[in-house]
């Protein structure tokens, strides 16, 4: 118990004291007090802040044919997303002189044999540069800023994969981020969401059962 | 019995250096943390690598359930309570300043716009309960996610969208939203994940 003192002590000259009552004071209610306020405070708030991934939409805006970009066929990566987690891919598209499909392979987002390793591989290149560059980084001990801003060239280089994403209704939420994360770590700056296309479908109903 | 007498020590603890320590984290937790806002669902968000933390001011909320459910919030009061009545004026109904109040106590909210009237009449304990609130439609023919969205632009034109959308949703309603946002032009959101390691390759 916490000694308090008060001015008891000082003597009105004559007067008949009474019996000096003890000065101490109880301090456990008052911690009592603190530790209801912490786990007040505990239980109503959060230390962590949740983390988000930005996202950029192409416009709906109409684009003039002349300005669309064409993709090179041996560049363009086709993904899409189907139910039960399951992931199927295309290389290139239909080709206009001889209607052959492309084949379409199944995957998953398993983390050894899954969609990682063929994005991997497609992009080794900018995937070996941004290595290199990272271990720059930590050597000079750049800035963030810096690096973003050395890493984003190499990423948007012109022979760097170009991915469709799309999905079918029975895809979920989380596959749409698994991908958009696989993206983030296979150094893939180009890539777009778009619609599945009767053609998708096609591809991919002998496949997914 | 040999007189032996037990010398009786004090059994009372000095308990000031006890409420020192309650009360260096106390104060440590009021500093350092955020009140985390009552939201309608429980929501379970996919997990990413992304590190960009959410911005703490100017968010409009779009919370999207396992179900399908599309709740929409944003984070200022006086916005809110703006936001409604822009809403009632598009839809030619009248809210009173009382359920003007009391919607703008709520930080996300999810209720097609018909039965607003009927479930600000709730009370308090019916309010919370998370089957009161059916979700804002998002359908192509009754699109009244897209008023909001766009009432919300309207009301603040920094805010920044960000979807909070549980592992489960299906992606027919994903589809839908984005649509509608990519309608109104809104064409940079954020997606709120939890945090996962950088595998290692």
């Amino acid at each position: 118990m916490a000694e308090i003192n008060t001015g008891g002590g000082d003597h009105k000259g004559g007067k008949k004291r009474s019996k000096k009552a003890s000065t101490r004071v109880d301090l456990t209610p008052m911690v009592d007090l603190g530790f209801l306020l912490i786990t007040f405070f505990m239980l109503a708030t959060t230390l962590i802040k949740p983390q988000t991934m930005e996202i950029n939409m192409p416009s709906n805006d109409k684009v003039d044919k002349k300005d669309e970009t064409k993709v090179k066929a041996s560049k363009a990566i086709t993904i899409i997303l189907a139910k039960n987690n399951k992931v199927f891919y295309y290389f290139g598209d239909t080709d206009p002189k001889t209607k052959v499909e492309p084949t379409v392979i199944a995957s998953d987002f398993s983390p050894k044999t899954g969609i990682r390793t063929m994005l991997l591989d497609r992009n080794k290149d900018i995937v070996a540069k941004i290595k290199a560059l990272k271990k720059q980084k930590l050597l000079k001990r750049w800035s963030d800023e810096d690096f973003k801003k050395l890493a984003t060239p190499i990423k948007s280089d012109k022979d760097a994969p170009v991915i469709m994403i799309t999905a079918t209704d029975e895809a979920n939420y989380n596959n749409l981020v698994n991908i958009l994360d696989e993206m983030q770590i296979c150094n893939v700056s180009k890539y777009a969401i778009i619609d599945l296309t009767p053609h998708h479908k096609d591809l991919i109903k002998p496949l997914d059962k | 019995m040999p007189k032996v007498k037990i010398p009786r020590k004090s059994t009372l603890v000095d308990m000031t250096a006890m409420c020192d320590v309650a009360f260096l984290l106390l104060t440590f937790f009021m500093l350092t943390s955020n009140f985390t806002a009552k939201e309608p669902v429980k929501v379970e968000t996919p997990t990413s690598i992304s590190e960009i933390k959410i911005p703490e001011t100017n968010i409009e909320l779009i919370l999207i359930d396992k179900t399908g459910k599309v709740f929409l919030g944003i984070d200022n009061q006086t916005h809110r309570l703006n936001l409604l009545k822009a809403m009632g004026e598009a839809y030619k109904i009248n809210f009173t300043p009382v359920e003007l109040k009391k919607y703008s106590l709520r930080a996300t909210t999810g209720v097609p716009i018909s039965q607003m009237k009927a479930f600000l009449a709730l009370k308090d304990e019916d309010i919370d309960n998370p089957l009161a609130q059916k979700g804002i439609p998002c359908d192509s023919l009754d699109n009244q996610f897209k008023q909001w969205v766009y009432y919300a632009r309207k009301e603040n034109p920094l805010i920044r969208i960000a979807i909070k959308g549980d592992k489960e949703t299906p992606f027919v309603v994903i589809k839908k939203v984005m649509k509608t946002l990519q309608d109104l032009r809104e064409n940079r959101y954020n997606l709120i994940t939890g945090l996962e390691e950088i595998p290692k390759d």
